[in-house]
């Protein structure tokens, strides 16, 4: 047994390989095609099939425009289908900017695809050729979706969650900035809004319906939801009924990007706090990691093993992970190119590699 | 009439090698024409130069002789009998 971490970075794909989660052989920016045309293109989303292993990268080459590419051998050769594999239609009038994520369904074809601007996409061929999720996309809270600092997009894709419980066939939760936290229990054919409780310091109604800036939300092993907002953390048993509780006490800002639950333990998640919307900075200039095994009510810092030096890169949304192992391990990177890794929750974080360009994405994974 | 298309290194991969590619077009041929053909000839590599609603990808300039095209009606931009159709990226990226 291996674990595979994917990291998706502003100038290229890098992986890291390990047998034990300490020494990691890293290579990159990988060859992603023969021209050399994506090799520097940003990677802003990454995915691992769980079936099968199939890697899929989301690039954006600042000349020549967004695709997906492929390896089906854990990062030694890539693919690119021939045509878009994700286009919006004519009639949307729509054009991709970029991938954001990538999440995959119980049967190893589905995948999904958020993307920017505001947009879910579904495959049924692994990750080759992608179709609108029309009902999302024609949703009528659209209009008043917005692109925050980072630009509009649905970036957090949990199928089959709705909140505490058993997963729910042809359920989803999506997030996104703006427009926050959309739920369909009928497999895409309709969304509702389930934002109540979450705030929006931007908007001049409190607790909006609709239109938050919620930037990724993470499910726990029983289905309980951690989302970190633009301002507030919050956790929620259900969405759709209750509502979100803001659980931000004991951590050092409600600003951030990045959540993750703990794949086993329920309650458990790590966060990572940023200054505030004003300053993308981490706080006191440390890098740390807080981490809950309360589902939130309390927060500690996790930090042996990380810089004790003035640290300034960020976490982004999608700039941590775990790799859902029997022991997981969970997985970081930051804007200043730096990845960590721990595989005791926290207690002791390992340096995977230094000196990256800017970690925007990282997966990991058995393999 | 006839005009040539050349392109980049880094687009040469979706024209199995090709910087150069002439092409025979009508003769009321638009700039958008030419690129309907080239990308009939090569289907890869017309989604680098336009998006998927056929708009001129932001940071990739096509030049019709001396002049880009966004100054001589863009996609409309009209040609001539051995024009030479140049596509370049832009000043960006990295």
């Amino acid at each position: 047994m291996a674990y595979l971490l994917v990291i998706g970075t502003r100038k290229g794909l890098f992986t890291a390989r390990s047998e034990d989660r300490r020494r990691w052989e890293v290579k990159g920016p990988h060859r992603l095609d023969t021209a050399d045309q994506a090799d520097m293109s940003a990677v802003y989303a990454v995915g691992i099939n769980p079936h099968g292993g199939r890697i899929l990268a989301g690039t954006e080459n600042s000349h020549f425009g967004p695709s997906v590419r492929y390896s089906d051998d854990h990062g030694r050769t890539w693919h690119e289908p021939g045509s878009a594999p994700i286009a919006f239609p004519p009639d949307t009038g729509a054009s991709l900017i970029r991938t954001w994520q990538f999440a995959f369904g119980d049967d190893p074809h589905t995948v999904y695809a958020g993307v920017e601007p505001h947009a879910l996409f579904r495959s049924s061929d692994g990750g080759t050729g992608f179709t609108l999720v029309r009902a999302l996309w024609d949703h009528p809270h659209r209009a008043d979706w917005f692109p925050g600092a980072g630009g509009g997009a649905i970036h957090t894709i949990l199928p089959g969650v709705l909140g505490a419980g058993e997963r729910v066939p042809g359920a989803m939760t999506v997030a996104m900035s703006t427009g926050g936290v959309y739920q369909t229990r009928d497999d895409g054919a309709s969304w509702t809004a389930t934002n109540r409780g979450i705030s929006a310091v931007f908007l001049p109604e409190e607790e909006p319906e609709y239109g938050q800036c919620v930037h990724k939300v993470s499910a726990g092993p029983d289905g309980v939801l951690y989302a970190q907002n633009h301002h507030g953390v919050y956790r929620s048993e259900d969405p759709a009924g209750r509502g979100w509780t803001a659980v931000e006490e004991g951590l050092p800002s409600d600003f951030g990007f990045a959540v993750v639950a703990h794949p086993h333990r329920p309650g458990g998640a790590f966060n990572f706090p940023v200054v505030s919307q004003e300053v993308h900075l981490p706080p006191n200039d440390r890098l740390e990691v807080y981490r809950t095994d309360d589902g939130g009510n309390g927060w500690r810092p996790v930090t042996r093993g990380l810089p004790e030096d003035p640290y300034f890169g960020i976490v982004l949304r999608d700039g941590a992970c775990t790799d859902g192992a029997d022991v997981p391990g969970f997985y970081f990177g930051t804007r200043t190119g730096d990845v960590y890794a721990t595989t005791d929750d926290g207690e002791n974080w390992h340096q995977v590699v230094a000196h990256l360009p800017d970690v925007l994405c990282v997966r990991a994974a058995e393999v | 009439m006839r005009v040539t298309v050349h392109l980049p290194g880094l687009l040469r991969a979706d024209t199995d090698g090709a910087a150069h590619v002439p092409l025979e077009v009508g003769e009321d041929t638009t700039l958008g024409g030419v690129l309907d053909a080239l990308g009939a000839r090569y289907p890869g590599v017309d989604r680098r130069i336009r998006d998927e609603q056929g708009r001129l990808r932001r940071y990739v300039n096509v030049f019709v002789d001396e002049d880009e095209c966004r100054t001589t009606g863009g996609l409309a931009a009209p040609l001539h009998e051995g024009a030479d159709v140049r596509v370049l990226p832009s000043v960006a990226g990295g």
